[in-house]
């Protein structure tokens, strides 16, 4: 099931030489330069950098939202740039799950149908859907929760909530996005256990984009980016700095220090909120 | 996504908002319910003009001079009473053959006063017209060589000279002539005010003394059964017009006035209902106006469905049926509005109503494709939202 591989590790989601480029009051700006990485099955890993860095967009893409300017982004084996936006849909519900920041559970909804809103879009039947929204529900602890809505949890019982249905289509990777940013710091601690014992218990992939370098900390492994570029990417346990992809003219894995800012190419300070779109 | 998913999320999305939902329904239910109502008007009233022709007596054909289009009243006949003679001989039998000449006059009763139609007929006008009598006799073939002043009054005409006692006998002046009362005859209704319970009957030999003229203006001849009246039609005008050289004369019948009157109507509901048609737009437009900002208002959750998993067709397909829902079931209210108003102005108006078992269904059928037509672009706008964009949105 997982793509081509060019290391002796299954990757769940492989980028090769992932270039993103946006057109921005006529002029273009780069927002990924070249950036090759692959993430193994039942990897536990952290992206960090500052605002710009271009790891939203790394998110973007890695979550078959978006699609690579140039470069191949394997999910599944499927090369993300060839699909059109039905098949990337397919894609997003089939292999990714996401956790974000606010949360983004429908407020009208309760926890259980709220857990099994992928399932619509997989042609689920409706007492089937239920049936794994609460197995899912029960996994994360919520499983006395079923049928409030939104506005009658706490921020890490709704976080709880969405980890739940980032997991409840069994994909490949679950991508969190900040997904303690608007937490205090014991449902933030409550947030991250859960996430990581079902990583362990399930095998499932998960990537955790964030500021905080303690929350970065507890990832095995640390991806570190600056403008556009991957400038280091460690795993913890090994002190080695592992190197991935990055066979082409790229600058991705530059083998580096732990605090390495390989700082090529200045180029432009990219601001995530300022990208357009159309 | 199955397509049933999008009829649950629609009824979802619709009760979250009860009253903005039925504000928007407002349009469609008075637009729907407008068109059922004026239909049922139009109908009702088509059906009613059409009881009333054949209440004039059946497979009658009119000859009138000139040539026959309907509003006009032809004027300046050549036709003489002698003429029924010629007639009765074409039409094999005298009993169905009848000529009229008229004219609205006072008839006065003591006090009351009518102003009626005066109309000159033969005795045999009764049994041409099926115009039964309550009570008396119908003029008689005496009355008519003798030009005698009888008259037979109308229901209406003998409810209002005679409130409190029995017409018959008693004397009537007509123009100032007095006329004694010999028959009256049975209410017939009305649509539309015409209605020949409004008129006297008096002998034709008489009404021409009356009016100081010595024509008819028309003849009427029964035919035996209605496979005959188009020879019968040929027969009598072209006998009459070689009798009166250089004049035209037309044979209408009722089909002809039926058709007509039927034209004429069909085209008045046809306007009734496109001029209730634009409201129904109006109300669509109203639906596009809400789908838009309900798009807008839930940016956010387009953009969570699309990172679940959701297509661009299932997107376009929640929002389509979430806009034909909402004119669906306005259209089912204003249906069910058009049909109890319909039902009492029928009862409680003058109006008559005449409910077609199509006007309910088109009017269903046209609020669905209103909300196809006014919510494919709010929906494909929802549709091509892209998702991380969506998502970032406040």
């Amino acid at each position: 099931m997982s793509g081509p591989t060019r290391t002796l590790r299954r990757y769940a989601i492989e980028a090769v030489d992932v270039r993103r480029s946006y057109s921005m009051d006529g002029m273009t700006v780069e927002a990924l330069r070249g950036v090759s990485i692959g993430i193994a099955e039942g990897e536990y890993v952290a992206v960090t950098g500052p605002s710009g860095s271009g790891k939203s967009t790394l998110m973007h893409l890695l979550g078959a939202l978006d699609r690579p300017t140039t470069g191949r982004m394997l999910i599944g084996g499927k090369d993300t740039a060839t699909l059109d936006d039905a098949g990337l849909a397919k894609v997003r519900g089939a292999e990714i799950g996401f956790v974000f920041q606010a949360f983004q559970l429908l407020a009208r909804t309760t926890a259980r149908d709220n857990v099994a809103l992928p399932l619509v879009y997989r042609g689920v039947g409706k007492a089937e859907r239920r049936r794994r929204a609460v197995a899912a529900l029960e996994a994360v602890g919520l499983g006395h929760r079923l049928t409030h809505r939104p506005t009658q949890l706490s921020g890490g019982e709704q976080q709880r909530v969405a980890i739940a249905r980032a997991l409840v289509g069994e994909p490949r990777l679950v991508l969190a996005d900040e997904p303690t940013g608007n937490l205090d710091s014991a449902n933030g601690r409550e947030v991250l256990n859960v996430l990581e014992r079902l990583n362990r218990e399930r095998g499932v992939a998960v990537v955790l984009v964030t500021h905080d370098a303690e929350v970065a900390a507890r990832a095995t492994r640390l991806i570190r980016m600056h403008d556009g570029l991957v400038v280091s990417d460690t795993e913890k346990g090994a002190e080695s700095v592992v190197e991935r992809g990055g066979e082409s003219g790229g600058a991705g894995g530059v083998a580096g220090g732990a605090e390495n800012s390989m700082g090529n190419g200045v180029g432009n300070d990219v601001d995530d909120a300022a990208e357009t779109r159309t | 996504m199955k397509p049933w998913e999008a009829f649950r999320l629609a009824g979802e999305a619709l009760r979250a908002n009860r009253l903005r939902s039925l504000l928007t329904m407002v349009g469609v239910i008075i637009g729907v319910a407008a068109v059922v109502v004026l239909v049922a008007i139009g109908g009702g009233a088509k059906s009613e003009v059409e009881n009333e022709v054949e209440g004039l007596g059946s497979n009658i054909v009119f000859i009138v001079p000139g040539k026959f289009q309907f509003g006009t009243t032809p004027s300046l006949s050549p036709l003489r009473l002698s003429d029924v003679q010629l007639a009765s001989r074409i039409a094999g039998s005298a009993q169905d053959v009848t000529a009229v000449v008229d004219s609205g006059e006072n008839v006065t009763a003591g006090q009351n006063n009518y102003f009626a139609t005066v109309q000159g007929v033969t005795q045999n006008f009764d049994v041409v017209f099926n115009r039964p009598l309550v009570e008396g006799t119908y003029l008689t073939a005496a009355d008519v060589t003798t030009s005698a002043r009888v008259v037979v009054l109308g229901a209406n005409v003998a409810a209002t000279l005679f409130p409190n006692e029995d017409p018959v006998g008693r004397t009537t002046a007509i123009d100032g002539v007095s006329f004694r009362v010999v028959g009256v005859a049975q209410g017939q209704g009305s649509a539309f005010g015409v209605t020949q319970d409004d008129n006297v009957d008096i002998p034709v030999t008489e009404a021409q003394l009356l009016f100081g003229v010595n024509t008819v203006q028309s003849l009427e001849v029964k035919a035996q059964n209605p496979s005959q009246i188009g020879a019968l039609s040929n027969q009598l005008v072209s006998a009459l017009e070689s009798e009166y050289t250089g004049v035209q004369f037309s044979a209408v019948t009722q089909s002809q006035i039926l058709g007509t009157i039927g034209k004429i109507l069909s085209l008045l509901t046809l306007v009734l209902a496109a001029i209730a048609g634009i409201s129904l737009l109006v109300g669509g437009v109203g639906v596009s106006n809400i789908m838009l900002v309900g798009v807008r208002e839930r940016t956010r959750e387009i953009g969570l469905r699309k990172a679940l998993g959701a297509r661009q067709r299932d997107v376009v397909l929640q929002f389509l049926v979430e806009a034909v829902t909402l004119t669906a079931v306005g259209g089912l209210i204003g249906i069910g509005l058009g049909l109890g108003t319909s039902a009492a102005v029928g009862a409680f108006s003058p109006l008559p109503t005449d409910i077609a078992w199509w006007s309910p269904a088109l009017a269903f059928g046209v609020s669905v494709f209103v909300g196809v037509v006014f919510g494919v672009m709010p929906a494909r706008r929802a549709g091509r939202l892209d998702p991380v964009t969506a998502l970032r949105t406040d």
